[in-house]
């Protein structure tokens, strides 16, 4: 039953993942970034052909329904513009403000947009892959938004695909303030496996004023996320550790379940 | 040495990895991905060679954890732990029989991510775990299952199609030929 090729074959196999595991942090990191790129012409593959029935699709439209919808975005379009007028007159009006008061000035956000490639395989952690990497100048904790709120942020870099660690994934700790009248401060930690729309936000006061519905947004403590990004709002609240401490549930505003496209925040 | 078996096992499992990052449709509707590792090294733990399967755990375990956060190499031992001792008694089972390869798929399936997850407590790391795993593990084990006849039956058309076929015996044999008639 048991030759010496077996032994010889098991050996090996252990020594490989003994080794592998033993490795520096710094040189598995480099290793996996490596070995992953191994995927990238699938992943090229796959996208292209996720692209080709929506080309197809794209050119039978009929012409009436591209007027149409070219009617709309120039519409939209011009809504923005409005908006952006307002928006501009407005930072005017804080920088002149802040300047008064002697306040600093605030750095406006620079976005990227990416590509989610793919998501974590296993189970138990929360993490995506997105096509940016260092030669489009992304950085670990970078924090990575969606159009609706707070995604996550880069936790590894390679050369032209980053890791992203999401919202409620142990690794990825957010401090977290509420929109209420005591300006209530948590952290948001790991949540359950199979819900990802919701999360916990831990480590509030004993006498947190929390109801339902109110906004959770970052706090800007803690260096990474700045203040002010949404996060989601307040399902529940619940005293632990026999009163000394609050709890609550937050649902997110992004879908971390079917996330595409991500903006990467540029500080 | 015919290199075709290893080659379409090791191709499978770089689809299958690639597959499931790629693939969202099984975690949005079931809550769990499925993981086809377990179910390949049954099969080569009963139809390929002690080379093969070394390869496959080595290979498949550096590939899932390469894409997934798992320390590299975490995942290689718990599918040594599957696939050997199966390597080792496999002349004892009815590797043909779609319910022998059902159950030993199902318990390759809930081994791997039960070993790994231990060794991922072990390494001090906090992986995403709670009731909820439960579920996961067993969406994991009963895919697992399922998906192991499907692999061995698939594999089974790809050697029919693409492999070597077996040269067949003749019975005319020109040493035995008997020769009618006078000479």
């Amino acid at each position: 039953m048991f030759k010496q090729k077996n032994y010889l074959a098991l050996g090996a196999v252990v020594f490989v993942a003994v080794v592998l595991l033993s490795l520096p942090t710094r040189a598995t990191a480099r290793l996996k970034l490596a070995v992953g790129s191994w995927f990238l012409p699938l992943f090229g593959l796959a996208n292209a052909g996720q692209q080709l029935p929506a080309d197809l699709a794209d050119s039978v439209l009929p012409r009436r329904e591209l007027l149409h919808q070219i009617d709309s975005l120039r519409r939209e379009n011009q809504q923005l513009r409005e908006q952006q007028i307002q928006a501009v007159a407005i930072a005017r009006e804080n920088d002149q403000l802040r300047n008064l008061l002697g306040w600093q000035k605030q750095a406006p956000w620079k976005l990227k947009p990416a590509n989610v490639v793919m998501r974590d395989p296993a189970n138990w952690w929360r993490t995506i892959q997105i096509d940016l990497g260092s030669r489009d100048g992304i950085q670990t904790n970078q924090p990575v938004l969606t159009a609706e709120g707070l995604a996550g942020r880069i936790s590894s870099v390679g050369f032209v695909s980053s890791q992203v660690v999401l919202i409620g994934d142990p690794n990825c700790r957010v401090s977290a303030l509420v929109e209420n009248a005591t300006h209530d401060i948590g952290v948001l930690v790991a949540s359950g496996p199979l819900d990802t729309s919701l999360v916990e936000l831990s480590y509030l006061a004993s006498g947190a004023n929390l109801k339902p519905g109110q906004n959770v947004l970052t706090s800007g403590l803690g260096g990474i996320f700045p203040k002010g990004i949404p996060i989601g709002k307040i399902v529940d609240a619940q005293a632990i550790e026999y009163g000394l401490a609050t709890e609550a549930r937050v649902k997110l505003n992004a879908n971390l379940g079917a996330l595409e496209q991500v903006w990467v925040l540029f500080k | 040495m015919n290199l075709f078996k290893p080659a379409l096992i090791l191709s499978f499992a770089f689809l299958a990895v690639f597959g499931e990052a790629t693939l969202f449709a099984p975690r949005s509707l079931l809550g769990a991905q499925i993981d086809l590792l377990p179910a390949l090294m049954i099969y080569a733990a009963l139809n390929a060679d002690i080379v093969t399967l070394s390869l496959l755990a080595v290979f498949g375990g550096i590939w899932f954890d390469s894409l997934s956060a798992n320390p590299l190499g975490v995942t290689i031992l718990p599918l040594v732990v599957a696939g050997f001792p199966v390597y080792w008694q496999r002349d004892l089972i009815l590797r043909g029989l779609p319910f022998a390869q059902l159950v030993l798929g199902a318990a390759a399936s809930a081994l791997v991510p039960l070993l790994t997850v231990l060794l991922l407590l072990n390494s001090g790391k906090s992986p995403l775990i709670g009731w909820g795993s439960l579920w996961q593990w067993l969406v994991m084990t009963a895919g697992g299952a399922v998906a192991t006849p499907v692999i061995f039956a698939l594999f089974e058309w790809f050697s029919h199609t693409l492999g070597y076929q077996p040269r067949t015996e003749m019975s005319f044999r020109s040493d035995r030929e008997i020769h009618r008639g006078r000479k």
